[in-house]
This record gives structure tokens, sequence and C-alpha cells, in this order.
């Protein structure tokens, strides 16, 4: 049983395909969130979605039913907006209410399910205000609360949080999340930030070029990223990608990594056999700035955490952590170190490389080798 | 803390000297502004003999409202001696079908051309708006016969429809640029709450146009009130307006000129423009600026 399923959906405007063939299957409860940057048909794909725009081929179902001709208002969805889309003229309750009315809901339990609606979302003092005497918090509250009184199967949401300060959007985020967790209803959450993709999401899709990259838990997607584009999208300091000769020494699989005049062989264990035909070849290798350190509590029993050195260029100190900028194979990476053993600028720093979740890329497809 | 001790300029001879010569010269332009009106007022409540002995800006010597009272109800224009107070109630039963009908298909069309944009909308939008700068005087005839054809030469309806086609361009271009304005997210919003193309325009756009109707009401008033080419070109006798009316009394040839007449009919003539902009003008200024600063 599925809540949403998108088969291969395509969009033209014109000439130019923004969406080309993209299917996704969400669960009932399921929290998807479609993460990319501008202009990758995320927003579009929604739209599609809620019926605003035409799909140009491909098929949506939401529930049972194939919606392709449904019109927006029988396709049992409600949808938040970026700028919050609140009816200037109405106060709250009746842009809570608004969507029951239409529908022609018994005035009584209209009223109890504002009711129940602004309390879910603590407005209730808010009930008789205009839009317009509201803050941008309470105005997402409101719009949120027009969504849930219409107690969809599938909530829509596009970029609800771009629109408020750093401190509220935290904030919000929590709440949405709260409230997820209490509706268990399916939601389809478009954001171009990804540490609301992270924080949110139950699965997550990453689009580029109207095509979805990745589709997978945000754990996987963060330790396993398919391609080179997921690698640098997710994670607020991006993977490291350093590209890098595979050779052989011995019986083992190394890594050439240059640091200034030094030259290191770092040795691969836990999935070698997959260079194994990379040999003398170029791959890209990817670490993630918490892989690169002053040092890792399990050392003693890790025998795939190697040692380089290699000189500060800047230091970036982050309170928990300080951001080390180095040089690996003229390629410039990020190291995420214990403030009080940063060095600084132009000294040399010794630095533990943990290999034991390293990732590997072809530098001509961009894909993961695997 | 006491802000008017805080922030005043100290009042020094300087300051004093500066602030008299700004208000005078105020004042002295707003005079000279006013002096035609003025005159209009003073001249109209002469007598003819205070007009014949006197001279253009000197004070009546008594003030009298015979001139008013034969401007509206016994003035002669043309052959018929009854003042301009037919031609009045003309141009009010030629300008209120006209503004209302003009304005709202004016805002109906400025909805669809902003939320319902459709394959050529753009193109028609660009067609209509060539209206606003096509000269009166190229479309009489056609629209002459057009008129003949319709049944409806030298009638306050023809004069009507004249108007209300003429003004569609304006209209629809101040409500179009009003509703851009408006985020397409909330007609998304409502079409999700199911509601249709009528109810998204009187539930939620029309209740949030207040500023730019008063717009549209005092510049088709102006426009159609103050009209004179078409009253002139497509009505006739009893049916004209009262800016024919008025055209025709001052113009007259034959008689003595009866200055004070003339001038109370012109008065006459412009009370109901007036009256609508000192009324609204507040709001005009502020609708017009509406559209321009998001906010």
């Amino acid at each position: 049983m599925v809540s949403l399923s998108i088969r291969d959906i395509r969009k033209s405007f014109g000439a130019t395909e923004v969406l080309k063939g993209i299917s996704i299957d969400v669960e009932p409860g399921e929290f998807l969130v479609l993460v990319g940057p501008s202009g990758c048909g995320k927003s579009t794909l929604l739209n599609l979605i809620a019926g605003l725009e035409k799909i140009t081929s491909g098929e949506i179902h939401i529930g049972e039913h194939l919606v392709n001709r449904v019109s927006p208002k029988d396709r049992d969805i409600a949808m938040v907006f970026q700028s919050y889309a609140l009816y200037p003229n109405m106060t709250v309750r009746k842009n809570i209410s608004f969507g029951l009315e239409i529908r022609k809901m018994p005035k009584p339990e209209i009223e109890k399910t504002v009711k129940k609606v602004a309390s879910m979302l603590q407005i209730q003092e808010l009930l008789d205000r205009k839009p317009s005497q509201l803050s941008g918090g309470q105005r997402q509250r409101v719009a949120m609360g027009r969504a849930l009184a219409r107690n969809p199967s599938v909530f829509l949401f596009d970029e609800p949080l771009s629109n408020l300060d750093a401190k509220l959007r935290v904030e919000m985020r929590t709440e949405i999340k709260m409230l997820h967790q209490r509706i268990a209803t399916t939601i389809v959450y478009v954001t171009h930030d990804q540490i609301e993709a992270m924080t949110l999401a139950d699965r997550i899709a990453i689009m580029k070029d109207g095509m979805v990259q990745q589709l997978d838990s945000p754990r996987n997607v963060y330790e396993n990223p398919a391609n080179l584009f997921v690698a640098g999208f997710i994670g607020s300091h991006s993977m490291n990608l350093i590209p890098s000769r595979v050779v052989k020494s011995g019986e083992a699989v190394c890594l050439i990594m240059k640091t200034g005049k030094k030259t290191a062989m770092i040795p691969i264990a836990h999935n070698k056999h997959v260079l194994d035909s990379w040999v003398n070849r170029d791959i890209i290798l990817g670490l993630r700035p918490e892989q690169i350190s002053d040092g890792f509590p399990n050392e003693a029993e890790n025998d795939q955490i190697h040692s380089i050195e290699s000189r500060v260029d800047v230091i970036e100190p982050t309170g928990p952590d300080t951001l080390v900028f180095v040089k690996i194979n003229e390629k410039k990476v990020t190291c995420r170190v214990h403030p009080n053993a940063a060095k600084r600028p132009g000294q040399t720093m010794k630095l533990m490389l943990d290999m034991s979740s390293a990732i590997f890329f072809d530098p001509n497809t961009e894909l993961q080798i695997s | 803390m006491n802000d008017q001790v805080f922030y005043a300029a100290p009042k020094t001879a300087g300051v004093i000297a500066g602030r008299v010569f700004i208000y005078g010269l105020l004042i002295l332009m707003a005079l000279y502004f006013l002096l035609p009106f003025i005159v209009m007022v003073l001249t109209s409540l002469k007598t003819m003999e205070d007009i014949r002995t006197g001279n253009l800006i000197s004070w009546p010597r008594e003030f009298s409202l015979d001139a008013w009272k034969a401007a509206w109800g016994s003035a002669c224009i043309a052959v018929e001696c009854n003042g301009v107070k037919v031609y009045f109630w003309n141009s009010v039963k030629i300008a209120v079908p006209a503004v209302t009908i003009s304005t709202l298909i004016g805002a109906a069309n400025g909805y669809v051309f902003s939320k319902w944009k459709f394959w050529g909308s753009e193109v028609l939008f660009s067609s209509l708006l060539l209206g606003c700068f096509i000269p009166f005087q190229a479309i009489l005839l056609p629209m002459a016969q057009t008129l003949g054809t319709l049944g409806l030469s030298q009638s306050i309806a023809g004069l009507i429809l004249v108007h209300i086609i003429y003004g569609l361009a304006f209209t629809t271009l101040f409500f179009r640029n009003y509703y851009v304005t408006i985020p397409d997210e909330i007609i998304k919003a409502a079409r999700i709450d199911g509601a249709g193309f009528f109810r998204i325009f009187w539930k939620i756009l029309l209740p949030v146009s207040t500023p730019i109707f008063v717009v549209c009401v005092i510049w088709q008033t102006t426009q159609i009130w103050n009209d004179f080419l078409f009253g002139v070109v497509f009505s006739a006798g009893g049916n004209q307006p009262i800016t024919v009316a008025l055209n025709n009394l001052v113009n007259t040839s034959t008689g003595i000129k009866e200055y004070n007449v003339d001038m109370a009919a012109a008065i006459i003539a412009a009370i109901p423009t007036l009256l609508v902009y000192i009324v609204a003008g507040k709001y005009f200024m502020r609708g017009l600026t509406a559209g321009a600063v998001k906010g």
C-alpha cells in the first residue's frame, strides 16, 4: 500500500524539459523531503502533485486513485506555501474555515475543527486577528492550521520555513517534526536547505536538473552518497573530494596523498577489492571533515586510521570544533579538529585520516565506485 | 524627555525669516493657481450691471444668486430656455452607469489577465492597452457607424456604450497591475481549498481591491464627466451632456453675453469632479502608489 505514487513524471515548459522522468513511491505516514538547488524542479514536482500544473506525461496516484485529471480540490491534499498565502481580508478563524465551508461541512463541526487545530498549534488567541496583525512565525502556524483543518491524506509543504529568520526556522522545524509524529500523515516537503532535509525526513530525494539523484534515508544519503553531486550537496561542510591515484604496494591497495613536499601512501582495507580494477588510475576519494581530525577515541583498535602531515592554510573556530583547511593533492581539504589541537596558519599539523568509511568516486561518471 | 525640546531647531531670527519666506511663497503660489477659480466665483455672484461697470477682479457690490438660478433653470441653450439642469442630469445618467460598468468589467479583466493567464493572454492584454493611446478622433467615424448599426446613435445609451468601451483599456490596466502584486500563491491556496474562478474573485480579491476601485472610479468619473468630443459627436438635442450644453450656452451668438450666468454654469459643470477629487483624493494617491511599491 502506498499513499502517493509518482510514476515516470515528465514536465516541459515549451521546449525545456524541467522534470525528466521521476518515479517515487511514498508510504503512508512517511515524511519525504525533496531537496536540491534552485531550478532543479522540486517545486514544479510539488505543484504537479497538487494539481496546480498539468503533467506532460506520467502518472500520479494518491491513495488508490489516479489523479492526473483530478482538480486540486478533489485530490485530498493540503498545501503550505513559502509566502504563507493567507487570505488577507479574512480573520485567522475564517482562513482556517474557508476550505471547510466550501466543502459544506456543518457549522458546529467547523467550529470544533477550528478549535482543535488552534489548540494544536497554540494560536487560540489569534483567531480573530487579520494576517497583517501577525508575525511571520504566527502566519506560518496559521498556514499550517489551514492545511491541518482539512485533514487530507497528503500534506504538501513548499519551502515553508524559508521566509523566517534563522532562530525561528530552527524552532518551527522541530515543531513540524513533532506535528508529523502526532498526526502521522504523509508529508511531501520541498526545501533547498539540506539541514532541514536531514533533520525532518524519513527519506530524502535529492534532485538536480529534473532528475532524482538519490532517494534514501538521511543517514544513507550522508554516509553513502550515490554520486559526487549528492556528496557535495549533503552535509553542512561538504564532503572533501580529493583526487588520488590508486597504487599497489605489495598486497595492499594504497592511495597516494601529497601534502606539500611529503607524499604518503594510505592503505585501503575495508573495501579494497572495489579498487582492484583501479590500480594505477585516478579516483576521487570522499572523506567527511569529521573523518580527518587530530585524533580519534578508538585509535588503538581501529587499524584504518592513518596519519599525514600538512601545512595549515586557514583555521575557522566554530566553538565545539575548529575547522582546519589544508591542501592534499593540491585540493583544499576541510578537517574538523579539537580547538586545543588546532595549529596556527603556516604551521605543520599532524592529522589522522579515518579511512574506514571512506568512499570512492569514478572521476568520469561521477558515480560512487562499489 | 520632551522630544519637542530635544529636536526643535533653535528659534533664531534667521530660522524664523526662512519659515516666513517659505510659507509666504507657498501662499502666493496657491493664490496664483486659485485666481481663475476665484474670478469665476466672484463673477458668478455679480449682477450684469456690476460686471459692465466694474473690473474683472473687483469685489461684487452686492451678492446675487440670480445668475446661478438662471444658469440652472432658465438660461437659453439653443432654442430651449430651461438652463443646464436637464444636461446636468444627462451627464449623471451617462457617468454613473458608464463608470460602474467599465470599472466592474475592468476588475474582471484585470483578474483574468493577472491570475488566469491563458495562451495568448499577454498579446491580448497588450493589444487592449493600445486603447489607452489611440486618439479619440481616430475612432469617431467607425464608432458612429457601429452605433448606427446598433440603433443607438444620438442616444444616451450609445454614449454610455462608447465610454464603457473607451474606459476598459484604462480600468483593465489599473486592476491588472494591482492584482499582479497579490501573490499567486494565495490563488493556489484558494484553489486547493476548493474555491473556483468566481469565488476567488468575490471572496478573496474584491475585498482587498478598495484602493484600486477608488482610483478607477475617480479616473473614470473625471474622464467621462469632462468628455466633450464624444458628447458633441454622438448625442444631439436633449440628450447632450453638460459639457456640450455649457459650450452651447457660452458660445451663443445671439443676445448679450451674460458672463455671470456663464461662470455659474461652468462651476456647476465642474462641481461633481471637484467633489469626487476632494472626497476621495487621498485614496487616489494611495491607490496609485499601491501597485508600485510592495507592502
